[in-house]
């Protein structure tokens, strides 16, 4: 059941790409799922490809791991895949399973499409395996900030990104113990009708919003506590800073652009 | 029910980078009708032993025995809801798991679940009420609207209305005043000579060990350090100090006037009354010569 939750789950390490500056990666990666949109050839999906295993590579996570946290996604993938052979009916017909016909341009399309899908979530997963909740809400505060100028409370939400962020874990501990305690009251949450099912769930919910307020509560007259009144004058423990690598990882990415514009069909 | 372990290990999100070893080859013997004390420090892995005893955790190595019911590594246990229902659980903080409008439906959810009669619910309800020493009239009480304590009770009494052979006790007056903890510890010790239970309590404090447990098992870093009758183990000063835990208080006093005067002074499972007693003899002999 634990192994469900460790998608993306930040996994420390001291790569390169752990060390980046978490608003190039988030940068990087969100133009990067602008362009990946744009291979539309072989040769630009192979280099898209390659960029992205590369990256997979700088961090030093285990490839076999990374995969494995996709495990959810698989089945996303080859579904489209499946889908585009069922439903393209271009190109020639390569062969029939019994009678069906499968042509050619749904094996490309298909390919295609699961291969833009992999690529996209594989990368977006590179990002929150080596980055830290709290630099990415970090970096999401600092890039936010001409938002500012509209009035738009980029500080407080951040502060909730963070905090949710940081009750995200204690809250899958508490769900975890408050089912193992309601299991050993003969509560059944695996097999059984779907009624039963539902059912089961309520001896779960309820202790467990009755911990989140409680919790939110005192969280917040804890922070009262300690005179917290917003982002007004606030300096901050981490400053960001761009080094001599994001400046190359910035190079690089140009680079893949324009490799990409050559590759185009 | 008699309990076994075979070198048992467990590792928590076993074959990712988070692999954690929780439990590493342990071995021991539990009979029936015994009360037996698990004290380590925090992290040493007491918490991840005991929820092997109802199949909540599988071994990732070894086998476990309950009764008749086998946990392996390889096989799940088919008939999980009928070991729960003789294997009772009162977890760290159990207040935390009530939900029920009224204290009456929480106590009798365990029941229920594992398939009691109404008639025999009703009659275990008041039971399990009154063995943890809560008035009737708090039947139909919200438990939300209790006392912490009371809160707990509530939620011991459903696990009691089970009626469990093995009660397994998971630091079960963390967090409550000296004088509820005390009354906590009476109430499990009269549960379990009433009820014939097999108990396992968890615990840090070596006092509750010391008094309780006609058996103590002492856990670190999720391997078992030492084992034996209460006597035997926490006479052991060096050997405890090693693994950050301290004697009981009683045996300290006694070492400690065996440092500074000439006697013989031995600690034998006396209370503190009668310990008192001894040492007027012992002063008394002296004035007199
Ligand atoms: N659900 C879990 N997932 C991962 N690690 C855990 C989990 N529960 C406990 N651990 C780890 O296992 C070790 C033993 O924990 P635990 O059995 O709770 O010890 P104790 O009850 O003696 O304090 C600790 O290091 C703890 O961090
Ligand atoms: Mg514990």
């Amino acid at each position: 059941m634990n192994n469900a939750f460790i998608i993306g789950q930040y996994v420390p390490g001291e790569s390169i790409v752990h060390r980046l500056d978490p608003r190039t990666k988030m940068v990087v990666i969100f133009l990067f799922v602008i362009i990946v949109f744009f291979a539309n050839s072989f040769w630009s999906y192979a280099l898209l490809a390659v960029f992205s295993l590369a990256c997979a590579l700088f961090t030093r996570i285990k490839f076999s791991y990374i995969i494995k946290g996709l495990t959810p996604v698989w089945f996303l993938i080859i579904f489209t895949f499946l889908l585009h052979l069922i439903v393209t009916k271009e190109g020639d017909i390569l062969f029939r399973i019994f009678t069906y016909p499968v042509y050619a341009g749904g094996v490309m399309q298909g390919a295609a499409i699961s291969l833009r899908f992999f690529l996209l979530i594989m990368v977006t997963s590179l990002l929150t395996l080596t980055t830290t909740p709290i630099e990415i809400t970090d970096a999401i505060e600092s890039l936010l900030q001409p938002l500012k100028k509209i009035r738009f409370p980029v500080h407080e939400l951040a502060l909730m990104m963070s905090i949710s962020l940081r009750f995200i874990p204690t809250l899958l501990q508490e769900t975890e113990k408050i089912s193992k305690a309601q299991a050993s009251r003969g509560v059944d949450f695996k097999t059984g009708r779907v009624k039963e099912r539902i059912q089961a769930v309520v001896p779960l919910l309820v202790p467990l919003f009755v911990s989140a307020f409680k919790r939110a509560e005192e969280l917040a007259m804890a922070m009262e506590a300690r005179g917290y009144q917003g982002g007004e004058g606030r300096t901050k423990l981490r400053e960001l800073k761009i080094q001599q690598r994001d400046i190359l990882v910035f190079g690089v990415f140009a680079l893949l652009i324009v490799g990409l514009l050559f590759t185009r069909a | 029910m008699d309990i076994s372990f075979k070198n048992v290990s467990y590792t928590y999100q076993l074959n990712t980078p988070f692999e954690h070893k929780a439990i590493e080859d342990m071995s021991f013997n539990i009979p029936s009708g015994s009360f037996v004390a698990i004290v380590g420090h925090t992290g040493s892995g007491k918490s991840t032993l005991i929820q092997h005893l109802n199949g909540l955790l599988q071994p990732t190595a070894g086998e476990v025995a309950i009764g008749s019911y086998r946990l392996t590594a390889e096989k799940k246990l088919k008939d999980l809801k009928e070991l729960r229902s003789k294997v009772g659980i009162v977890f760290q903080y159990p207040e935390h798991q009530l939900f029920e409008e009224t204290v009456a439906k929480d106590i009798a959810f365990g029941p229920l679940n594992f398939g009691v009669e109404q008639q025999e619910i009703e009659k275990r309800t008041a039971e399990a009420l009154k063995a943890v020493q809560l008035p009737e009239g708090m039947l139909e009480r919200s438990p939300f609207e209790l006392s912490g304590g009371q809160m707990r009770r509530v939620a011991i009494a459903g696990v009691l209305a089970v009626q469990p052979e093995v009660l397994i006790l998971d630091e079960p007056t963390a967090g409550l005043d000296p004088r509820g903890q005390k009354d906590m510890m009476e109430m499990f010790k009269r549960l379990h000579k009433q009820e014939g239970l097999t108990t396992i309590l968890v615990t840090h404090s070596m006092e509750d060990a010391l008094v309780y447990a006609d058996h103590v098992m002492i856990m670190d870093h999720g391997r078992k350090y030492m084992e034996g009758s209460p006597q035997e183990v926490f006479v052991k000063k060096e050997e405890l100090k090693r693994v950050d835990l301290d004697v009981p208080e009683i045996i300290q006093f006694i070492f400690k006037v065996r440092e500074m005067f000439p006697t013989d002074l031995n600690y034998h499972g006396q209370t503190i009354p009668e310990l008192a007693e001894e040492l007027g003899r012992i002063t008394r002999g002296d004035i007199h010569e």
